[in-house]
């Protein structure tokens, strides 16, 4: 071939290798979509996939549920800029799980059906507690999609740059893509599809990490010695314009106030046993047994992938520095250049499948927990006091639902654009999971003088508490300079007061059925006597 | 007219009549039940007033309560330390710091934790199978 022509091909056959690799990835997930569809029957079947996956399927999924784009690409850019403060979001991402593990997976299994607001309505009022309920299930789902839709439409823009609609922008084209393919999943394949397309994830994502991992040991001749010797002295453009040279194993780099990093970390610790799309992977299962295996090899997974971004986020700072990253797409391009520079084209592809699948993994995990909290706690209990007027009606309003949701949450990333902070959002979901709905959870099943109004002053303070703080947080409203709130995490105050809200409701009133229902729910919690079991076929 | 043979009274195909009773006398399978029906499947305060339940319940909260203050603050004492404690942290050990060896001591102590957890609970499994089994339960 002629050299000229040679040299112009190159750059269209490298930016369609990523392309090729994401429709590989779309065509076996909607396989498996295909498949599920023909599979699911019944309520049980399409909320809870028929409560029929096993210990390591759940925790593989558990995995993919919860380790989001933000996880893959966002610590890693964060370790590559600000060295050890990034690492210590890996460390409370892991912990958290012991809280899921010692404290909610068990009770919720063995007490409810559907939904985190089943183990609530069980001993309470059921209509007022599934509303508020169903209100901060909805509200962590939206704000947490949306800040994965934005995130998914940056990086799949960045990444992909082939796929592009004419007329559209490049952000607008990823934005619809993962939104219709996340609508399919949910609408068609229900928590089946949703489940092992989350499976897939984590085994791509795994795969992809450890082989980053070694290429980058391999770079230092796997010497630990001198892989970490090189992060003593990293060198990059400070913010005057003058090279600066840091220990990147230093403290300090991000997080200038220490109570910063403290109410991140209670954020993550209580925010994740209360995330509902994590709480109801656990109905998945055949029995609380079950979902503790899987909690524990959620663990496995999710630990050995926060230990590797040692080697990814710290590698990609000391092989590429961060000023060659911020030269070619910021941080959130840390690992898919490291990729690049270490394994050539087809690992860059690789990698950017690998973010993709994440992306799509945790939305349609996001999806199918709203709906099935719209379509169980809101229209089934709320709306007509817990029962169907039509078979299959539950159902049918999930679906409906994940469809509505699906194109309310493209539309608003649409609008909102690729410039918007989605940081805050992310902020926002773990702080009313940790200042709402934990302490709801934690008191209905430990604590029998606790009632309605208590579940409802936790849910409604730390909801209230939780927005109103972040909106005058140095990433709300009124920016860095105008912040009335100084810590870009509520958790510090606004965990205290979902407690609060929680034993003050509780103490002004009384109600002798929640007191009188306690000892039922604690021998079923404890027992698992009457759960709900699995399908028989 | 003598009863029909089976005490299942749902309209059967082919029945001598076309108007067969409502409902059914038998009683219903066990995954039709719904909760509410469910409810007195089991003699819920004679189990939980039993000296085994008692002692399942005592053993969960000997394990579960002193475990989870000890993660709470094994983990806390890492952004108090690194944060308000930092020359302390910075000491080198070998090629990296005292902050990174704590950080990624984090990981395996919730591996050790969950762990220790799974041993403790295989326990329960088989005291509360056993406390089922005596209550003539089903499960």
């Amino acid at each position: 071939m002629h050299p000229l022509l040679a040299q112009a091909a190159a750059p269209v056959a490298q930016s369609y290798t990523p392309l090729a690799m994401f429709l590989a990835f779309v065509a076996a997930t909607l396989v498996i979509t295909w498949w599920s569809a023909r599979r699911s029957q019944g309520a049980s079947a399409y909320f809870a996939a028929g409560r029929r996956i096993t210990g390591w399927q759940n925790g593989l999924a558990v995995a993919g549920d919860y380790m989001s784009a933000a996880s893959f690409l966002g610590i890693a850019g964060m370790i590559a800029f600000s060295g050890y403060d990034g690492f210590m979001y890996s460390v409370g991402f892991l912990v958290a799980y012991l809280t899921v593990l010692l404290i909610v997976a068990e009770p919720l299994r063995n007490a409810g059906k559907y939904t985190m607001a089943d183990v609530l309505a069980y001993r309470l009022k059921p209509r007022p507690v599934r509303a508020v309920a169903s209100l901060s299930t909805l509200t962590v789902s939206a704000f947490y999609m949306v800040a994965q839709m934005v995130g998914a439409g940056i990086l799949v823009s960045t990444l992909i740059p082939a796929l592009q609609i004419p007329g559209l922008t490049g952000f607008a084209t990823s934005v619809i893509c993962v939104g219709i393919l996340m609508i399919v999943y949910v609408v068609f394949g229900g928590m089946l599809a949703t489940t092992w397309v989350q499976i897939i994830k984590a085994i791509l994502l795994m795969s992809g990490s450890a082989f980053l991992s070694f290429k980058v040991m391999q770079h230092y001749q796997f010497s630990f010695t001198a892989f970490f010797d090189s992060l003593s002295h990293i060198t990059f453009t400070g913010a005057n314009g003058q090279p600066v040279t840091q220990d990147f194993l230093t403290p300090g780099l991000k997080f200038k106030n220490p109570l910063e990093q403290i109410s991140l970390g209670m954020a993550l610790l209580f925010g994740t046993a209360g995330l509902p799309h994590i709480l109801i992977r656990f109905y998945t299962v055949p029995d609380a047994k079950t979902a503790r295996a899987s909690v524990v090899w959620a663990m496995i997974i999710i630990g050995l992938f926060y230990i590797m971004t040692t080697f990814f986020g710290f590698g990609a700072a000391s092989i590429l520095g961060p000023d060659f990253i911020k030269a070619h797409g910021g941080t959130n391009m840390a690992a898919p250049l490291l990729a690049q520079k270490l394994g050539g084209e087809i690992f860059f592809a690789f990698i950017s499948a690998v973010a993709f699948a994440t992306i799509l993994a945790v939305v349609a995990g996001l999806t199918i927990s709203a709906s099935t909290s719209f379509a169980h706690d809101f229209y089934t209990n709320v709306l007509l006091h817990g029962k169907e007027s039509r078979p299959g009606q539950e159902v049918r309003v999930a679906r409906i639902t994940a469809f509505v949701v699906g194109a309310f949450s493209i539309g608003i990333a649409i609008i909102l654009g690729p410039k918007v902070n989605v940081a805050f959002l992310v902020g926002l979901a773990f702080a009313v999971a940790a200042s709402a709905n934990l302490p709801a959870i934690v008191f209905s099943v430990f604590w029998r003088r606790f009632n309605t109004a208590g579940a409802i002053g936790s849910l409604v303070m730390g909801l209230g508490s939780s927005i109103a703080l972040i909106l005058v947080s140095p990433v709300g409203i009124f920016g860095p300079k105008g912040a009335l709130f100084p810590l870009e995490n509520p958790g510090i105050v606004s965990i205290p007061l979902g407690f609060l809200g929680a034993i003050v409701g509780t103490l002004l009133t009384r109600e002798p059925s929640s007191e009188a229902l306690f000892t039922e729910l604690t021998v079923r919690a404890n027992t698992g006597l009457g759960a709900e079991k699995a399908s028989e076929h | 007219m003598s009863l029909p043979e089976s005490p299942d009274l749902t309209p059967e195909s082919g029945a001598p009549t076309e108007v067969a009773p409502l409902g059914r006398t038998t009683p219903k399978p066990a995954h039709e039940l719904t909760a509410a029906e469910d409810r007195d499947a089991a003699d819920w305060a004679g189990i939980a007033a039993s000296a085994e339940f008692k002692a399942l319940l005592k053993s969960k909260a000997r394990f579960i309560v002193p475990t989870t203050v000890f993660f709470i603050v094994y983990y806390f004492a890492l952004p108090v330390l690194v944060g308000f404690f930092p020359e302390s942290m910075t000491v080198r050990v070998g090629s990296v710091n005292l902050a990174y060896l704590f950080a990624l001591s984090q990981f395996f102590m919730a591996w050790a934790v969950a762990f220790a957890y799974t041993r403790a609970a295989a326990k329960w499994d088989t005291a509360s199978a056993g406390l089922l089994a005596k209550f003539h339960a089903k499960k």
